[in-house]
């Protein structure tokens, strides 16, 4: 058996003060630890500052906190919500289901597809959301009918493009079109992430190209993409916004009606501004949610795998 | 004389100007267990996905039971076949990789009834019993519910390879199974697959164990720079015995 060394250690060269002894029992040492004085106290000055701004904010009698209760929950306001709410989900279900698409038209072997989704991306990404916006409102001017037909053929159905392209339709394209050009990238970059040896398993298997992506490529995919996608659906809400130009009733606009009347501006924005923390907070937690449950059930399941005896 | 499960008729694959496999003919009777040596660079991995057209050979043919694989023969024309009529051509050849390629987001059993239920149309329950039985096979019936990353090397190519027999394949392909293991789990694998040739599995596998090659395989074929240099039975993996300088400079290297 290893018998543990002596605790005396000789320091031939000792401390500078020359007080201390040649030789030190390690037994009967004790350890200081650093004591980290700069980050305790950021972290005060920190919490200072929190607590300076929110009394701030708390006292301001220019913020009408009375005002902000009434119309908080307001059918106003209300309803502006769930416009917000409603283009916000429509667009991102669009950016998803046709950045998907884009993404695998991207990675395919035929180059007129790659070109197709090189043009839309550069197109998409170019052009600014708001003139985007406006240009779609306004896409009656650009084409006054629209036809469902064959393409340089006769035509079965004409619609006027006016009755077709009301502001809310108008949204959902924009922001839904927009975000699949992003969307597509972040899609893109999570496929190709996979590694080539799971497709390569998959066709040894004889598994159809598209039984592979739906089912081996695809989830795992998912898991890379689901951060940037949250990301992205967090700052498209926000983003939605701008449909005050358009005359769509939303969130802010709904706001902005009613401080037109009654001149409260400050108390109203707060309105808004509370319903878009209380969005970007749900969001942030379905995508905590969803972030857990696509990292593997296996956490879950651990449980399961440990013997009964070894509880 | 039965069909040959495969016969490989001149297969070529090159990349670039590189002719990575030239002119490999290969053919192998129900129930032989084929080892392919060779240093590498040899082609040898090129050629076995040949088998499987997970590299398209630029020329020549592989014939599974006597079918071309990736062509339907109208008389003297090779016509070649749709993604999924090759699928369905596919299912008849199993594989194992290198790198066991099990999918990481489904857990051993799932891995294994994957294929069964979403290609052969298996009920989900008689795939869960057979995937159960094939995993009690190569001992791993109390990891069902592990997934890939929770499993050693070993018992991944294991499961790996539960996954490729529950296709019920004429055939195995092995790309280098112990290649990536660590040395103390190569015999595991090597055992699992020396069952399955004693009991009658028809396999071409690409390895670096000699001592499997000559012990479990009935014949070896030795590779070089894309051409076959020497082909005969695994019992005369020696360097006394073996007829080619190439082959035999290559075993005492390796022996």
């Amino acid at each position: 058996m290893m018998t543990a060394p002596s605790g005396d250690k000789p320091f031939p060269s000792s401390s500078p003060d020359g007080a201390s002894s040649a030789t030190v029992n390690l037994d009967k040492t004790s350890r200081r630890m650093r004591r980290h004085v700069g980050s305790n106290i950021a972290g005060l000055v920190a919490v200072a500052i929190l607590l300076f701004v929110v009394q701030g904010l708390a006292r301001n009698s220019a913020l009408q906190w009375s005002v902000v209760g009434q119309y908080l929950f307001s059918a106003t306001v209300m309803q502006g919500l769930m416009r917000t709410l409603t283009i916000t989900a429509v667009a991102i279900a669009i950016a998803v289901v046709l950045g998907t698409l884009l993404a695998n038209m991207r990675l395919s072997k035929n180059r007129v597809l790659r070109a197709v989704n090189a043009v839309y991306v550069w197109f998409f990404r170019s052009i600014p959301l708001l003139v985007l916006l406006i240009l779609a409102y306004n896409f009656s001017l650009l084409y006054s009918n629209l036809s469902i037909g064959i393409p340089f053929g006769p035509s079965f159905v004409t619609f006027m493009t006016r009755d077709f392209t009301t502001a809310m339709t108008a949204a959902f394209l924009t922001f839904g079109l927009q975000q699949a050009a992003y969307t597509s990238e972040v899609i893109r970059a999570a496929i190709m992430s996979v590694p080539k040896g799971q497709t390569e398993a998959a066709e040894a298997l004889g598994m159809t190209q598209w039984r592979i992506m739906k089912r081996v490529v695809l989830p795992q995919a998912a898991r890379m993409a689901i951060p940037p996608i949250a990301n992205e659906t967090i700052n498209l809400c926000k983003s939605t916004s701008l449909v005050a130009f358009i005359s769509v009733p939303d969130l802010l606009y709904s706001v902005q009606e009613i401080y037109s009347r009654t001149f409260q501006v400050v108390p109203l924005l707060v309105v808004a501004t509370i319903w878009y923390t209380v969005i970007v907070s749900v969001l942030t937690l379905i995508q905590w949610w969803l972030e857990k449950v696509m990292q593997g059930p296996s956490r879950g399941n651990r449980s399961a795998l440990i013997p009964a005896e070894a509880l | 004389m039965s069909v040959p499960v495969l016969e490989a008729w001149r297969v070529s694959k090159h990349f670039g100007a590189e002719k990575a496999v030239d002119q490999v003919s290969l053919t192998v009777e129900p129930g032989t267990a084929v080892c392919i040596l060779g240093p590498s660079g040899a082609g040898k991995s090129t050629f076995i996905r040949c088998l499987n057209f997970l590299e398209r050979p630029d020329d020549g043919y592989v014939f599974i039971d006597g079918d071309p694989l990736g062509y339907e023969r109208v008389g003297d024309t090779f016509n070649e076949v749709s993604g999924r009529k090759l699928s369905r051509q596919r299912q008849r050849v199993g594989m194992v990789f290198q790198q066991f390629n099990l999918f990481e987001h489904m857990s051993a059993l799932e891995n294994i009834i994957e294929a069964p239920c979403g290609v052969l149309g298996t009920p989900r329950k008689d795939a869960i019993e057979k995937g159960m039985s094939l995993l009690t096979r190569v001992g791993l019936a109390n990891k069902a519910d592990s997934y890939p990353r929770e499993l050693s090397g070993g018992q991944q190519q294991r499961v790996a390879i539960a996954r490729a027999l529950a296709m019920e394949p004429h055939l195995l392909l092995c790309d280098e199974p112990t290649s990536a293991l660590d040395p103390e789990m190569v015999h595991e694998v090597l055992a699992v697959l020396s069952n399955l040739v004693s009991e009658g599995m028809t396999m071409i596998a690409v390895t670096h164990e000699v001592g499997f090659a000559r012990e479990v395989a009935h014949r070896f074929v030795f590779m070089e720079r894309g051409v076959v240099i020497e082909e005969g039975p695994s019992s005369d993996l020696s360097t006394e015995r073996v007829k080619e300088e190439r082959t035999r400079s290559f075993l005492a290297k390796v022996l």
